[in-house]
C-alpha cells in the first residue's frame, strides 16, 4: 500500500471518459472525492466504492477502485458488507437522490443507524437525470416534470434531517462546484469514524433549470466553524430544520461515534479461511448430543 | 414388544410444547436410540394446535408414519387432531384434574396423572409437561435418568435448583403411574451404547457453513430459514465472522454480495417471498460472477401462503428466476446430513465458478431433527477450494497492456482470475451492466457474445468436471422407477419395504442436484414405468426430467402443506404402477 505522499488524486481516475453531459455537477462531486481519497492516504488497492444506479451511479466507472456498481438503491447494504468483510478496508459509497432517497431510503435509515464506518455521498441535483427528467424525492412540490406536470405536490425529503433522525453521527452538506470546500468536507467525512455522510448539491444541467449553480451559488451559507458549533446537536437541527436557507458545511459530528464492527467486535479480515473446517470443528457437532 | 416407538405432545402454541418434545428426544438420542422428529404447527405464537411428534427405534428411522403409541395431551384437540393415528395399544396421558373431561375412544388407555398438582409439588406448576414426560417413561420402559442430561441442558443456565426441581417433577410423573397403573402396553424401550446427535436441517445448513469458512451472514427473519440464522449468531463469531439482521432480504443479499465480493466466504438464507426479493440481486450475483451461496428453505406459496407448512414448490423459482439468462448452481439436499455436505458443496461450487449458488431446502428438513453418528459430520473431510482467488504476487499475469486487471478475462474453462480488495494492483470494477474484460460497460456486440459466452461456459465446464451424482435405493434392476427430489427419500426409502412386502419391485433415485443435475435419459427410457414424487401441485421436477428426457412421466403430488408418509407413499405407488400394468 503507497503512503500518503505518493499518492495523487488522479491514480483513482479510471481511463473511461464519463459520459456526463457537459457541465454537470458529478464531474465536480467526482473530483473531490478523488482528492479526498488521495489526502487522506488511501489508493486504489485499499479503497473499495460501491454505486448506486443513476447519472450518479456512473462515477463507479470512472473512477479508479475496487468497485462495484449495483443495483438501483441497494449501494448502501453492499458497502456494509464490504466493510464488515474487511474493516481494513476504505469504503465509499456513491449515487444519486433518486437511488439513495427513493428507492433505497431504508436501506439509508438502516446504514445510518448501524453507523457503519464509511462515506456515503449524494449526488442531489433534485431530479432524476438517467431516466431522462422525473420528479425525485427531493424536487420541490412545484417542480414541474414529465411525469408531475403540476410539480409533485408533496414536500420534498429533508435528507439531512433524515439522517439526524436515524441517529447520524455525522451529517455535512456540499456543493459541487465550490471545489475546495467540497473536497475538504469529504476528506472530513472519511476521516470520521462511522457513517459518514455527505449530501452534495450536483446540479443537472440537462433536465433542472431552477436548481442550478447559480441558484446555489447566491443561495448557499457557509457553516464556518466560528459560527457553528458542529458537536451542538440543538445547533444541528437548527441548521437542518431550516427551510428557507441552504447550507454547506458540516452540520453535525458526534465525537462519541463507535463505529458498528467496532461496536460488534469484528477486527478480523474475513477473506482468510482456513483451507478446511477450522479446528476443533467437531466441537460443532458434538454440541448436538 | 414393538421397537418402534411413536410418541407425542400436543397442546396450545405456547404450551411449552416444542422444548418438552426436545428434552424427550434428547434423551432418547442419549440413549442410544434412533430419533425422527416431526412438528405440527400453526402460523401463530400463542394458542393454535402445536404437536411434537418422536418416532424411535434402534434401527434408522426417517420418515413418520400414520400411527401414535404414546400421547400427552394438553388439550382434547390434541386427541381429536390425533384420533385416526391412535390404536389399540396406544395409551393417552391427560390431566383429569385440570378442568377438562377428556373423551378418549374406550380402545385406548387413558392415562389419567394430576400432572398439575405434582407439578406444584416439585417447585412449580410449570413443569407440567415435565411430569408428563416422566410417566411416559414409564409407560415405555425407559428410564427417566435419561431424562437429567436433557433437563440440564434444556434449564441449566437458568440455575441448578430449576433443574433438580425438573428432575424432581419428571419422577414424580414416573412414580405415580408406577404406583396407580397396572398396564402392560408391551413397550421396553431398549438402550444402546452409542452416542447420537439429534440436529435439524436449519442446523446442518449453519454448521455446513461454519465448517466451509463462512464468515459473513445476513438476513432477514422468515420462517422456516430463520433457524440458520438463529444458529450462526453467537458461533460465528468464534470464527472472526459476524451475522447481519437486515433491514428486508434486499438488503440482505446485497451485504452478502458486499462481503463476497470483499474475498469473505458469504451466505445469505430465506424462504420463498424473500427469494423473490432478492431476484434483482441474483442477477448483479452472476453478472459480476460474484461467489454467493443462498439457501431457499422453502414453505408453501405462493405469495405468504402457508407459512408453517411444507412444500417444494420453488424449484421453478431457483432454476429460473430472475430477468435475462443467469447461470447459477442449484443444489437441493435430501437429507438433513446432506444439508451439511451440500452447504460445504456449494460455498466450493460458488468460488470455483464465481456464480450464485442456490441451496435449496424443505420445510420439512428444515425443522425436523434426526439423529446420526457423528462421525456423519467428519469434519476432517471437509475440503476448501477456494477456485482462481489469487495470490497477491499471481495479480500481474492477469494485467492488460495497460496495466489494468482483467477481472472478467473470458478464459477456455469460463472463470476468471479473482483479485480482492487490498491486493496490488487489482483494483477493478465490478457491475451489473454487461461489461468487458475489464467489468467495464460496453454494448460492442462482440463482446456481449463474448461475455454471455463466458459466463455460461462456467455451467459446461462444471458440468464437465463435477460429479452430478444421485443416491439409489431399491432393486437397481428393477422395472419400476421412482425419482424423488428434496425431503422425500427418507419416506421413499422406508416406503420401499412395504413395496416389497407386496411384491412390488422399485428402483428410488434421489436427486440432489437440479442444476446442473445427472442426467438420467438412460435410467428413464429404460424404465416401464417412471414416477416423479414430489411436494407441489403441478410437478416441476417431473416436468424437468421429461424434458431432459423427452420421455413422459407418472407423478405423485402431494400440496396439502404435510409431508409425505412412507405408508401413504408406498400405496400411491403401487396403485401408479398397477393402473399402468398393461390390460391381461
Ligand atoms: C429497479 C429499478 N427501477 C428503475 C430503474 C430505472 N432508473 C435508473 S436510474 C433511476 C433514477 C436515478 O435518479 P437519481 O438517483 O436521482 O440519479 P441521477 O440520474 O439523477 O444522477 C431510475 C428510476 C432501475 N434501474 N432499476
Ligand atoms: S442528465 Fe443531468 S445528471 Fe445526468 S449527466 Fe446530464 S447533467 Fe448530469
Amino acid at each position: 500500500m503507497s503512503s500518503q505522499s505518493d499518492v495523487r488524486f488522479t491514480d483513482f481516475k479510471s481511463d473511461k471518459q464519463p459520459t456526463w453531459c457537459p457541465g454537470c455537477g458529478d464531474f465536480g462531486t467526482m473530483n473531490g472525492m478523488m482528492k479526498a481519497l488521495a489526502n487522506t492516504g488511501n489508493d486504489p488497492d485499499n479503497t473499495f466504492l460501491v454505486a448506486g444506479i443513476g447519472c450518479s451511479g456512473k462515477i463507479g466507472t470512472y473512477m479508479h477502485a475496487y468497485a462495484l456498481h449495483g443495483v438501483h438503491g441497494r449501494a448502501l447494504p453492499v458497502a456494509t458488507g464490504v466493510k464488515m468483510a474487511r474493516p481494513d478496508i476504505e469504503v465509499m459509497a456513491a449515487g444519486g437522490d433518486g437511488d439513495g432517497y427513493s428507492i433505497g431510503a431504508g436501506h439509508f435509515v438502516h446504514a445510518v443507524r448501524r453507523n457503519v464506518d464509511m462515506t456515503y455521498v449524494v449526488m442531489d441535483n433534485r431530479i432524476y437525470g438517467l431516466t431522462k427528467g422525473q420528479a425525485s424525492p427531493t424536487s420541490r412540490s412545484d417542480f414541474e416534470t414529465s411525469t408531475t406536470p403540476e410539480g409533485p405536490q408533496q414536500p420534498p425529503v429533508n435528507p439531512l434531517a433524515l439522517a439526524l433522525a436515524s441517529g447520524a453521527t455525522f451529517i455535512a452538506q456540499s456543493f459541487a462546484s465550490d471545489a475546495l470546500r467540497h473536497a475538504e468536507i469529504i476528506e472530513e467525512a472519511i476521516e470520521h469514524d462511522g457513517f459518514g455522510f455527505v449530501n452534495v448539491f450536483s446540479p443537472c444541467v440537462t433536465f433542472n433549470d431552477v436548481d442550478t449553480y447559480d441558484y446555489f451559488r447566491d443561495s448557499l451559507v457557509d457553516l464556518k466553524e466560528d459560527s457553528h458549533d458542529r458537536h451542538d446537536l440543538e445547533a444541528a437541527k437548527d441548521v437542518i430544520l431550516d427551510s428557507d436557507k441552504e447550507y454547506q458545511g458540516v452540520m453535525y459530528q458526534n465525537e462519541n461515534s463507535v463505529p458498528y464492527h467496532e461496536q460488534h467486535g469484528v477486527t478480523e479480515n474475513m477473506a482468510e479461511i482456513p483451507d478446511g473446517a477450522p479446528e476443533n470443528a467437531m466441537d460443532l457437532v458434538r454440541e448436538f448430543y | 414388544m414393538t421397537e418402534d416407538l411413536n410418541w407425542a405432545i400436543g397442546g396450545e402454541a405456547g404450551d411449552g410444547i416444542d422444548s418438552t418434545g426436545k428434552i424427550f428426544a434428547q434423551a432418547l438420542s442419549r440413549a442410544g436410540r434412533h430419533v425422527f422428529t416431526s412438528k405440527d404447527f400453526a402460523s401463530r405464537i400463542r394458542g393454535g394446535y402445536t404437536a411434537y411428534k418422536i418416532r424411535t427405534s434402534t434401527d434408522r428411522v426417517q420418515s413418520v408414519v400414520d400411527r401414535l403409541d404414546i400421547l400427552v395431551a394438553l388439550t382434547q384437540r390434541t386427541i381429536d387432531e390425533n384420533l385416526d393415528e391412535l390404536h389399540e395399544g396406544s395409551a393417552v396421558i391427560y390431566d383429569g384434574e385440570r378442568s377438562w373431561e377428556a373423551e378418549i375412544p374406550d380402545e385406548i388407555t387413558a392415562v389419567d396423572v394430576p400432572l398439575k398438582t405434582l407439578a406444584e409439588e416439585a417447585g412449580g406448576a410449570i413443569m407440567l409437561n415435565v411430569v408428563a414426560l416422566g410417566a411416559a417413561c414409564e409407560l415405555t420402559g425407559f428410564d427417566v435418568e435419561y431424562l437429567d442430561e436433557s433437563l440440564e441442558k434444556r434449564f441449566g443456565g437458568k440455575g441448578s435448583k430449576i433443574v433438580e426441581n425438573n428432575r424432581e417433577a419428571a419422577r414424580k410423573g414416573r412414580d405415580y403411574v408406577r404406583e396407580n397403573y397396572d398396564l402392560e402396553l408391551g413397550y421396553d424401550l431398549e438402550t444402546t451404547d452409542n452416542d447420537y446427535v439429534l440436529l435439524n436441517g436449519d442446523e446442518a445448513i449453519g454448521m455446513g457453513a461454519l465448517a466451509a469458512g463462512c464468515r459473513f451472514y445476513a438476513g432477514y427473519p422468515i420462517t422456516p430459514a430463520t433457524n440458520v440464522m438463529e444458529y450462526l449468531t453467537g458461533r460465528i463469531e468464534h470464527y472472526g465472522g459476524h451475522v447481519v439482521q437486515a433491514e428486508d432480504e434486499l438488503s440482505a443479499i446485497n451485504m452478502a454480495l458486499g462481503a463476497a465480493r470483499a474475498g469473505a466466504r458469504s451466505m445469505t438464507a430465506t424462504s420463498g417471498p424473500g427469494i423473490d426479493l432478492m431476484a434483482e440481486t441474483f442477477g448483479l450475483v452472476a453478472t459480476s460472477e460474484t461467489p454467493l451461496v443462498i439457501v431457499d428453505v422453502m414453505r408453501s406459496g405462493p405469495s405468504t401462503g402457508m407459512p408453517t407448512k411444507q412444500e417444494q414448490g420453488d424449484l421453478n423459482m431457483t432454476l429460473y428466476g430472475g430477468h435475462g439468462e443467469i447461470p447459477r448452481f442449484v443444489v437441493a439436499p435430501t437429507t438433513i446430513a446432506e444439508c451439511f455436505w451440500k452447504t460445504v458443496e456449494a460455498f466450493n461450487y460458488a468460488e470455483k465458478y464465481q456464480t450464485p449458488v442456490y441451496v435449496v431446502a424443505d420445510l420439512a428438513l428444515a425443522v425436523t431433527e434426526q439423529t446420526f453418528a457423528p462421525e456423519t459430520f467428519d469434519m476432517d473431510a471437509v475440503e476448501v477450494d477456494r477456485g482462481k482467488l489469487l495470490e497477491d504476487e499471481d495479480v500481474e499475469t492477469w494485467l492488460d497492456e495497460q496495466g489494468r486487471f482483467r477481472a472478467h478475462a473470458a478464459t477456455d474453462d469460463g472463470v476468471s482470475p479473482r483479485a480482492i480488495p487490498g491486493m496490488t494492483d487489482g483494483a477493478h470494477m465490478s457491475t451489473g451492466l454487461e461489461h468487458d474484460e475489464l467489468g467495464r460497460r460496453t454494448e460492442d456486440t462482440d463482446v456481449r457474445v463474448e461475455q454471455v459466452d463466458k459466463r455460461n461456459r462456467k455451467v459446461e465446464t462444471a458440468r464437465a468436471e463435477e460429479d452430478w451424482d444421485y443416491r439409489e435405493f431399491g432393486n437397481e434392476n428393477a422395472d419400476n422407477l421412482v425419482i424423488s427430489w428434496g425431503s422425500n427419500e427418507g419416506a421413499l426409502v422406508e416406503a420401499l419395504e412395504y413395496l416389497e412386502d407386496d411384491g412390488v419391485d422399485v428402483r428410488v433415485v434421489s436427486v440432489p442436484y437440479i442444476f446442473p443435475r445427472p442426467d438420467l435419459t438412460d435410467d428413464v427410457t429404460d424404465a416401464e414405468n417412471v414416477i416423479v414424487v414430489e411436494c407441489n401441485a403441478t410437478g416441476q421436477f417431473a416436468d424437468v426430467i421429461e424434458h431432459d428426457t423427452l420421455t413422459r412421466v407418472d407423478r405423485i403430488n402431494k400440496y396439502t402443506g404435510v409431508r409425505f408418509k412412507a405408508d401413504e407413499l408406498a400405496d400411491a405407488i403401487a396403485a401408479k404402477i398397477s393402473a399402468e400394468a398393461p390390460a391381461q
